[in-house]
Order: structure tokens, then sequence, then C-alpha cells
């Protein structure tokens, strides 16, 4: 029932936690029988996906499939939430991402992450950008200053707040705020971002504005984005993962699992699975 | 859709009846009525307080006011002996109370399991509940011979400052605890997740984005707590050294008097002072200058707030 047609590709020469010792042709993740529980409520089960590498990778689905869920143990963000537990397995560049002695911190150090909301810290525009870096061990202000210059740029923001960089962050409007989100995650130079929702509270023009974004920055980032907008996961991704949900009889609970990955085109021209094609399709959801 | 809605409309439904608008008029001057009458209660007191703080400072001789202390009955009001009593006694209750309180507010609020939470917080409002008085014996019976003589040789085996000033901190700690809790506690979690996703450990992420973030609500506590520590009396009438500490000092391990146990001194009549002359009035003279102080800390607070205060 499980139709995820990932491509299988050899992970030969992976090594370490370095992203750099892994082939082109290794997935940047790789998860077996991943589920996730929230006390005693199975949020996700059987999720085996491969996220390969410079992709931008779309999870769907309607509210309560697990996408968001399955996103946050790529960057081990589950582990906030006490209650949450992760079972199977969920490995980076081949490195079982929950093993024991793996630290969470340095994962999201290479995984980073745009939240829904947008969530500058209430401090300058420069702090927010410095933040990262600075925690890196990073001091010297003219190696922070051309970081926070680049990431501005690199995130197409550095025109509009070039002259106010002292300025709060809070004062930007809600599109710039994210933008300065993904600024902040690049400018810690990270391998892959996830996006969680990152336009569902931003306008279209705004929405228009970070996928461009996306697009300029994908050939250097790995990126996972969970969206509800379909037409947007149409748009922007290479690879296209659908979820959705399973009403378990006994408990009347929603457990979501993963429908289909295949490439966007296929997905939203000739899907294999039928539920995939009632979303697409607007059917259902 | 519904018939009996469409052929049945009358605009009579949307009237608004004569006896709900006298009853929603009713409550409005109900609840008007309670809040002048906190601001008329509120007035009051500091007109009674002022007019009597007024009656002493013209009528006292000027140069009792700064004297070798505080004996009223001799007519001795020396200001500075209280006011450096109360500095004191606060001083030695924030060094207490800052580090274990902001301690705790952090442990609970970023460190600490659910289940350990709820099981020491309710400790901790025990804490605020034990009465002043209890505190007060409890530093004169066990902190001053266990703790403060244990330390400093020759401090003073029945009353002093130290003792005092350290049990007004336990006070104070449950204050500046619970309030700094709820500060660090509303901050949002998506806040902390930017700092997470970025990197961070607990330790930064508490103090470069939560505390920054709720720093209004800390120096709010630290204010409260400061306050408290000031206003505090039965702690330092019984612990202190009260009427015996009249005597100018600045020795933390020596008795002392503060503005507080001063004015208990006056009204519990343990001064010797009968009727209503001079000295009696010096009470709300003191508690007139113990008025001032709290004021201005409040504005001074918010002050403080108003400009390091990040919005989240």
């Amino acid at each position: 029932m499980m139709d995820t047609r990932v491509t299988v590709k050899s992970q030969d020469g992976v090594e370490g936690m370095d992203p750099n010792n892994a082939t082109e042709t290794a997935p940047v993740f790789r998860t077996r029988d991943l589920a996730v529980y929230y006390g005693d409520f199975r949020a996700v089960r059987d999720v085996n996906i491969e996220i390969r590498g410079q992709d931008i990778t779309a999870f769907i689905g309607p509210s309560g499939c697990g996408k968001s869920t399955v996103l946050r143990c790529f960057d081990r963000m589950n582990d906030l939430s006490p209650s949450a537990r992760v079972d199977g397995t969920v490995e980076y560049h081949g490195i079982d991402l929950y093993g024991k002695d793996v630290d969470a911190v340095e994962v999201r150090r290479r995984v980073g992450m745009v939240f829904q909301k947008p969530n500058p810290v209430p401090k300058s525009i420069y702090d927010n950008l410095a933040f990262g870096p600075r925690l890196n061990g990073i001091k010297k202000k003219a190696e922070l200053d051309e970081i926070v210059e680049s990431s501005l740029k690199r995130a197409a923001l550095w025109d509009e707040v070039k002259d106010r960089l002292k300025a709060s962050a809070m004062g930007l409007s809600g599109g710039q705020q994210q933008r300065l989100c993904i600024a902040r995650c690049i400018a810690v130079k990270p391998d892959v971002i996830l996006m969680d929702e990152p336009c569902s509270a931003l306008d279209p023009i705004a929405t228009a504005r970070i996928e461009d974004l996306m697009q300029e920055i994908k050939q250097d980032f790995t990126i996972i984005i969970v969206t509800h907008n379909m037409q947007q996961a149409a748009r922007v991704s290479d690879r296209t993962a659908f979820f959705t949900t399973e009403v378990n009889p006994e408990s009347d609970r929603r457990t979501g699992v993963l429908v289909e990955f295949d490439d966007t085109q296929k997905i939203f021209s000739n899907p294999g699975d039928d539920r995939t094609e009632a979303y697409v399709t607007g059917r259902f959801g | 859709m519904t018939t009996a809605m469409s052929n049945k409309w009358d605009a009579g439904q949307l009237r608004l009846s004569p006896g709900r608008r006298r009853s929603d008029t009713r409550m409005r001057y109900v609840f008007t009525a309670a809040g002048v009458t906190t601001l008329l209660i509120t007035l009051l007191i500091i007109y009674t307080l002022f007019k009597d703080a007024w009656s002493f400072f013209w009528n006292v001789p000027k140069a009792d006011l700064w004297t070798i202390g505080w004996f009223p009955r001799r007519g001795m009001y020396d200001i500075k002996t209280l006011f450096v009593g109360t500095l004191m006694v606060t001083g030695v209750a924030m060094l207490i109370a800052v580090p274990l309180g902001l301690g705790v507010a952090v442990y609970l609020a970023e460190f600490a399991r659910p289940r350990v939470r709820k099981f020491l917080k309710p400790i901790i409002e025990v804490l605020a509940g034990i009465p002043s008085v209890v505190i007060g014996y409890f530093a004169i019976s066990f902190i001053n011979p266990n703790v403060v003589t244990w330390l400093v040789g020759g401090a003073n085996k029945a009353f002093n400052i130290a003792s005092a000033g350290a049990a007004v901190g336990i006070l104070t700690i449950p204050i500046i605890a619970s309030v700094t809790e709820d500060a660090l506690r509303a901050v949002p979690m998506s806040l902390r997740e930017a700092s997470f996703g970025l990197g961070a450990r607990r330790v930064p992420t508490t103090f470069r984005v939560v505390f920054p973030a709720s720093i209004s609500g800390v120096v709010a506590a630290l204010i409260l707590g400061v306050s408290r520590a000031i206003g505090e009396t039965m702690v330092v009438a019984i612990a202190a050294g009260a009427v015996g500490g009249g005597l100018f000092s600045t020795d933390l391990f020596q008795p002392g008097q503060t503005m507080t146990a001063a004015m208990a001194a006056l009204g519990f009549g343990s001064d010797q002072v009968a009727g209503d002359g001079l000295a009696f009035q010096s009470l709300f003279f003191v508690g007139f200058l113990l008025f001032l102080m709290t004021l201005v800390l409040n504005v001074l607070g918010d002050r403080l707030v108003r400009k390091v205060r990040e919005e989240y």
C-alpha cells in the first residue's frame, strides 16, 4: 500500500557528520519506518523516504497528516517536546540522527529551520543575523559584518534594511521578518534548510518573494518545505511527498502516513495513488 | 433556508428592551463605584500620611532630625539611622533573594521537567505563605545563632541587621521567583525555537534570548522584591534590634533600626511614647518617606522597563 517510489542510490563513502564527505549521490536524509509518538498518540507511522541533496522537496497533505512532525525529526526539533518519542531511524548522510552519541545541537547547526510564524528574536536586525555565527565563536566585528551583509544579500533583504541594521527586527513587515529568518538561517552556513509552512502567514507578494528566494539558494542548500498550498509545492519543488491521515477504527484517532513520493511533475500530473490524485485535484483535503 | 426565519422576520427582535438597558446602566455604575472607591481610599491614606508628616516636619526642631540615633522619646529623630538601617537590611535581603529568586525562576521555567515543576512550585508558594512573624523568630532562633554568629565571630548574639536581612531575603525569594517565572514563561516558544534552531544550547538560549525578551518582567520582579524588602516590618521588628538598635550604626552585625520597625515600635508603644505629640507624629513622617521611596522606585523601574524592553 505504501507506494513511495524512492530512488535508491548508493551511499558509498559516507562517513562522519561532515556533509562534505558525502558523495553527490548519497541521500541527505533517509528514514526507515519512522514513527513519532506524542505520549501514547501516534502522530505518524511507517515513513520511508529519501531526500536528495540540492533539491527542493515539498511535503504536502491535509492537516494532521504528520508532515511537520516528520520535518521536525530532521533537525531533532521534536526533542523540545518532552512527550515526543521517535521510532525507527532517521539517517543524515548515513549517520543515525537519533544515535546515542549524536548531539542534537550539532545537528541543528547543519540543519536549519524556518518556522511558520516569522520568529525574529526581539533584538536588532544585525543581532538576529549575528546570533548564530556568535554561537559558533565568531567574535571579530569585521567578520560578523561580512556574514550579516552577505546573508542579507542572499535573502534579498539587504537593500531594504542596510540603513537600519541596528533597528529592532520586530519593526519589519511579516514578509521581511520571514526573509530575515531565512537570512539568519543562511548565516550559519547550514547544509539543509527546513521550512515549515514558511509562507502561511504572508500575503501573496511576500510569498512570491520567498519562493523566488528559494530558487536562488537551492543550489547551495538542500531545502525541504512543508506547505498547505499545493500550487506552491508545484511551483517551487523538484520532488513532492504526499502525506495523508488514516483513522484508526478502534481509537478513532488519526495517524499520518506517507502515501507517495515522486517527482513533483508526476505527483501533480500522473500520481500513482488514488488518494494523491483526489488531493491534488482538490476533491479532498 | 429555515422558513420560520424568513416568514416571521420582525424588526422588533432587534430592539433593546428597557429592562436590559437599565440593568446595563446599573452594572456600569456598580463597577465605576468600585473603581472610584479604591481611588478614594488611596487618596485618603496619602492625605492622612501627609497631614501628620507635614505637621511633624514644621514643628520638629530641624537639628533633631540629624543626631546620634533614633530615640523619639528623647526627641532625637535621626532619619539617617533609619534610612541606613533600611538600606542595609534591603541590601542583605537582595544579596540572598536576587540570585536565589532568579535562579529558581530560570530553573522552573527553562530547565525543570514538568513533573518536577508541578512538585516544586507549590513548595515555593508555601514559603510565600509563611507569616513573617514566624520568619522573624526563625531569624533569631536559627539564622543568627547557627549561621551569622557562626560565620562572623564578632556579630551580636541576639539581634543584628545581617540576620534580619537574611530573613527578609527568604521572604522575598518567592516574590522574585514567581514574577520572574511568569515573565520567562510568557516568552513565546517560537523564540526558543528560533534559538535552538540555530544550534544554541539551553543556557545561551535562556540568557541571550529568553531573558532579554522578558526583561520588563524581570525588572518588575526585582522592584517588587525591593519594595517588599523595604516594607517588611515584622521580621526587622523582631530580629534587627528594634528599640535597642536606635543608635546610628553602619555595622551589619550589630543591632539596627529600620523605618518600618521604628514605626511599629511607635505604634506598639514599645518606645514608651504616649499621646499624639511630636513623637507620635514622627511615625507618619517616616511613613511618608517610606511611601516616597517606593514611589520613586516604581517610577524608576517603570522608566527602566520602557527603556530596555524588547517587544516580542
